[in-house]
């Protein structure tokens, strides 16, 4: 499906595919989170991002002849366009707030970039969801520094998060060919104004929580559907239902 | 077939399905009420992209308008511009602090997304001593805190 796609579709089926399995994941935490406060939290923002979803993929629709649920739970592993970073597992809480922050990180300047799109559509719906990204950083960032500048298990806990996590940044702030005509045209941000600001972001916040960003080498991948293991696992569950009774309506 | 003007009253009498003290006119997610030919068109705002009331309250709508007398009802949603919570009316807000949910404290242009400066005065008893929760309640659009005077936890609708 990539192959056969214009830039615009891709870019769209990138950023619906990201809030999808990041909302999945995060809504693995409903009934489980450590206290009720952050269980609520993480079962709200999951909302917010299968929210969005919705409207990515509505914005491509009529383009890939899909519907939204067609495309959120018929296709296969390797057609979704995800980065590699949301579909990590939660292992722990510091891993699914680390994920979320590092997420955050990158999608409000993106968004933000959106709300000045040329393409109508991208546009108004970029300029709904910063509102809501922008209550998730605070969050995020919030709890990062809590817990990294912590007790030392706490600590512990966010660096071992950050060691595992930090090398999937890389394909959050990857471009392509696609991304690039869509600069030419104003539909999307420039990619270096992104990543300037989420290394500004991450640089000060990781600081302030004594957390150090690791070297070493940076993986990428997602956004051209070459998964991790843990993505068809994350798949099989999120599209069983569906899938086992393809007509149901409710 | 309904009247617009009788059809405007009725959309001001449905409640919001999760803060049942506040109608949806009260909440500002109603755009407009028409008639295209002799459907009549209620075009909505979602409050968040992942409300999971938007369904309900289509639903609401549409379900009172038929019983009401309305022919044909279709119900738009308007994304854009999106829903802010400066488009709840003064009503609205007392309503909502009668119920025992602060309202929003400052225009969402302010706010930039920032609870920490938002600190609501308590709905119960009106003590501007209050710390924050958790950034999000039992919907995607509100708060918890905590008053420190009655030492009540409380419901705080975040400017968005």
């Amino acid at each position: 499906m990539a192959q056969t796609m214009t830039p615009f579709a891709t870019f769209c089926l990138r950023m619906g595919d990201n809030a999808l399995i990041l909302g999945q994941r995060t809504g693995e935490w409903c009934g489980l989170a450590p206290v009720l406060e952050e269980d609520i939290a993480f079962a709200n923002m999951g909302l917010d991002l299968i929210g969005q979803t919705q409207h990515w993929y509505g914005l491509i629709a009529d383009e890939l002849g899909q519907s939204p649920d067609q495309l959120a739970f018929f296709r296969s592993e390797r057609e979704f366009l995800n980065t590699l970073l949301v579909e990590q597992p939660n292992t722990d809480f510091a891993h699914a707030l680390m994920r979320q922050y590092l997420f955050d990180a990158w999608h409000l300047p993106m968004l933000d970039g959106l709300s000045q799109s040329s393409h109508q559509g991208i546009k108004d719906l970029a300029a709904k969801a910063v509102k809501e990204v922008r209550y998730h950083i605070e969050r995020s960032r919030d709890l990062i520094i809590r817990l990294g500048d912590g007790s030392p298990e706490s600590h512990a806990r966010m660096q071992a998060a950050l060691d595992w996590l930090w090398p999937f940044t890389a394909d959050l702030l990857a471009r392509d060919a696609a991304d690039e005509a869509l600069v030419a045209d104003g539909v999307i941000p420039d990619g270096d104004q992104i990543a300037a600001r989420f290394t500004r972001e991450t640089t000060e916040t990781l600081a302030q929580a004594t957390l150090t960003a690791p070297d070493g080498p940076r993986r990428t991948g997602g956004r051209t559907g070459n998964h991790s293991e843990h993505m068809g696992y994350l798949l099989a569950v999120m599209q069983s239902v569906p899938r086992a009774h393809p007509d149901a309506r409710w | 077939m309904l009247a617009l003007s009788d059809a405007k009253a009725l959309i001001a009498t449905i409640p919001d399905p999760e803060i049942p003290a506040v109608s949806l006119v009260d909440l500002g997610i109603v755009r407009d009420v028409a008639y295209d030919a002799d459907t009549l068109v209620v075009t909505v705002t979602p409050t968040y992209t992942g409300c999971p009331a938007t369904a309900v309250i289509a639903l609401d709508i549409e379900t009172e308008l038929l019983r009401q007398g309305a022919e044909k009802v279709r119900i738009d949603t308007q994304m854009s511009p999106a829903w802010s919570t400066d488009w709840i009316t003064p009503e609205g807000r007392e309503k909502l602090r009668a119920y025992g949910i602060a309202p929003p404290t400052m225009a969402a242009a302010n706010c930039a997304g920032m609870l920490a400066a938002q600190s609501p005065a308590c709905p119960l008893c009106g003590s501007a001593e209050t710390t924050l929760i958790s950034g999000r309640g039992s919907t995607p659009c509100k708060a918890q805190f905590r008053c420190a005077s009655c030492l009540e936890p409380f419901d705080y609708f975040k400017a968005i």
